[in-house]
């Protein structure tokens, strides 16, 4: 059952990759990125970790790809790319460095230094007795990792911080300031209307 | 064993042909009977607003119209579909599904009954019970936002485009708020799985509807919960996805037949799930009284008295759904992000942050009366500041250089 489910969810992930490089539609790319996590998000459950499954189906499938679409949308970039390079060398040095990384991951793959002693499924890790590893990750979380939570939630408020005070600084003629942020997505979505 | 299975004794044994079996059998009748949900729900949202109109409602097909959704679902069956012709084909034709199977999926978690004998073994009238729990409504109505988004776009056409993105907008603002809405929930039960909250509602007597139900700890998730699952499912008085003054139809104009009828229906079954899930966390789920004149083990007790209870609640929150559908007007865009934005989030967070002071309070033996004063006047704190930096509407701003 077990490694029935796993080829199943491999073959998902892969094949959802190869659609993200291969697909000439990005909205047809971006679902086959969604394919991708989510086979990933499986492979994660048949490790015995179901918080990182649901973390990665509603954080990275749903919200973020969703943000994806919106912009490919909101830009009317959704139609097929031709195929031509702009930056001469792109093609090559990009299947050069694939190529490297592949190799990497094959040799680290193979080696206990870099991907920590194997755990056998099921076992419980030491200090356990906090029940499941929602309980685990959160007594982590915020004990031994505390310091590197709040320094991590202080980066994402900044990055939020200067996303507004760009979108600010271009957005000057446009939009009134006491407009909510659905306004501005009425007003692209009127621009684009004008435009078709 | 996979996790996602979750705590249900039935599994403790191992996994054989019978546990299959039941499993199949459980997936096979809540499949049914949301179905029947949906289209008995909407028949009585016909009935109630056409009562609260002073009109009839539909009265033809079956006893007092109860088949009109059939006979409409059939209809929609045998219609023509069409595509239009600027429409992307694949994406058009899978979107409808992506919009239905989450919609179903999120049935799964929620706790219908109690623990049953079924066939020699013992197992929870409920299809599963994660570990993550509440987290797998937010994954599928996440996965849901898709067929929403991908059905406006795959239309080819301005009006799907626009109503997608404001859905799309929509969905996800609100999202937000509901996922910490459901903290209010999590911080008392200290779980995530619904079962085990279920549990902690468990009815010990008519005291247990305010001493053991999470609707009055948790007062202000519970109203930032009803009104977010309200905006969540595209109900009115949310349903700008819809407006059809603006929008001609919203994200399904383009769909006909019975690709329009699975929207239809996803739409339903969501506000249906999403009242499930607003019983399960803080009405007690299936907790009630038992019928004291027989036997606690009796079939009546076990079987028929906890989903009766749960029946009950539901219902009386779908009628409230149908008596907001038939009473408010439908809010304005911008309005909607405001008070998705401005309102309900900061408050879910400050609910969140009273909730924790008072669990830990009452955990380690504070004066409650000293504790949630000042918890609440914290908060009440944090809000005046955030208020106090809240631009005012016309207020001219300096610009940032």
């Amino acid at each position: 059952m077990i490694p029935v489910l796993f080829f199943l969810a491999a073959a998902a992930t892969l094949a959802g990759a190869l659609g993200v490089v291969l697909a000439r539609n990005p909205v047809h790319a971006a679902l086959f990125l969604v394919q991708t996590l989510i086979g990933v998000a499986v492979l994660f459950l048949l490790q015995d970790a179901e918080l990182v499954a649901a973390v990665q189906v509603i954080v990275y499938a749903s919200a973020i790809v969703v943000l994806f679409l919106f912009v490919i949308m909101l830009l009317g970039v959704d139609r097929a790319e031709s195929m031509e390079d702009r930056v001469p060398y792109q093609r090559p040095a990009a299947i050069a460095l694939g190529v490297i990384l592949l190799v990497e991951l094959l040799v680290l793959a193979g080696h206990e230094w870099a991907t920590g002693q194997p755990t056998a499924s099921g076992v419980p890790l030491e200090g356990g007795g906090f029940g499941g590893n929602v309980e685990r990750v959160a007594r982590v979380l915020f004990t031994d990792f505390l310091w590197a939570f709040e320094i991590t939630s202080v980066l994402l408020v900044i990055a939020v911080v200067g996303a507004v005070v760009l979108a600010r600084r271009s957005g000057q003629r446009g939009a009134p300031i006491d407009a909510p942020e659905g306004a501005d997505e009425g007003d692209a979505g009127a621009a684009e209307e004008a435009r078709v | 064993m996979i996790p996602i299975l979750g705590a249900d004794p039935l599994f403790r044994d191992g996994i054989d042909g019978t546990v299959v079996l039941i499993v199949i059998v459980k997936t096979i009748i809540v499949f049914t009977v949301l179905l029947v949900a949906v289209m008995f729900y909407v028949w009585f949202m016909r009935k109630v607003i056409a009562d609260m109109q002073n009109r009839i409602g539909p009265q033809r097909a079956g006893p007092f119209g109860v088949l009109q959704t059939l006979a409409d679902g059939i209809k929609l069956f045998f219609k023509e579909q069409s595509s239009p012709e600027c429409a992307d084909p694949p994406v058009f034709r899978l979107a409808p599904y992506l919009a239905i199977i989450p919609a179903f999926m999120a049935f799964a978690i929620v706790p219908i009954g109690g623990l049953v004998p079924v066939a020699g073994r013992q197992t929870y009238l409920q299809l599963a019970d994660p570990g993550v729990g509440v987290l797998w409504l937010l994954m599928m109505s996440g996965i849901g936002l898709y067929g929403v988004m991908l059905a406006g776009w795959a239309s080819g056409s301005k009006y799907p485009l626009l109503g997608s993105v404001r859905a799309s907008a929509q969905l996800l603002s609100y999202e937000a708020a509901l996922g910490l809405a459901v903290v209010g929930v999590l911080v008392h039960s200290g779980s995530l799985s619904t079962r085990t909250i279920v549990d902690q509602q468990a009815w010990t007597g008519i005291g247990s509807i305010v001493s053991q139900w999470y609707w009055l700890p948790a007062i202000g998730a519970f109203v930032i919960f009803c009104i977010s699952a309200i905006a969540e499912t595209n109900h009115p008085p949310f349903d700008l996805v819809e407006a059809e003054q603006e929008l001609v139809g919203g994200f399904h104009t383009e769909y006909t037949g019975i690709r329009f009828a699975i929207f239809f229906l996803a739409e339903f079954m969501n506000v249906i799930t999403m009242s499930a899930i607003a019983v399960t966390l803080f009405l007690g789920g299936p907790a009630g009284p038992a019928l004291g004149f027989l036997a606690a083990d009796s079939w009546v007790n076990v079987w028929v008295m906890p989903v009766f209870w749960f029946t009950v609640k539901l219902l009386v929150l779908l009628y409230a759904t149908v008596w907001i559908r038939a009473t408010l007007p439908r809010l304005r865009y911008d309005q909607l992000m405001a008070l998705g934005w401005k309102y309900l989030i900061e408050l879910a967070f400050l609910w969140a942050m009273i909730s924790g002071v008072v669990v830990v309070g009452a955990r380690e033996g504070w004066n409650r009366w000293v504790t949630v004063p000042a918890a609440v006047a914290g908060a009440g704190i944090v809000l005046a500041v955030l208020w106090a930096c809240l631009p005012r509407r016309g207020e001219p701003v300096e610009e940032i250089r």
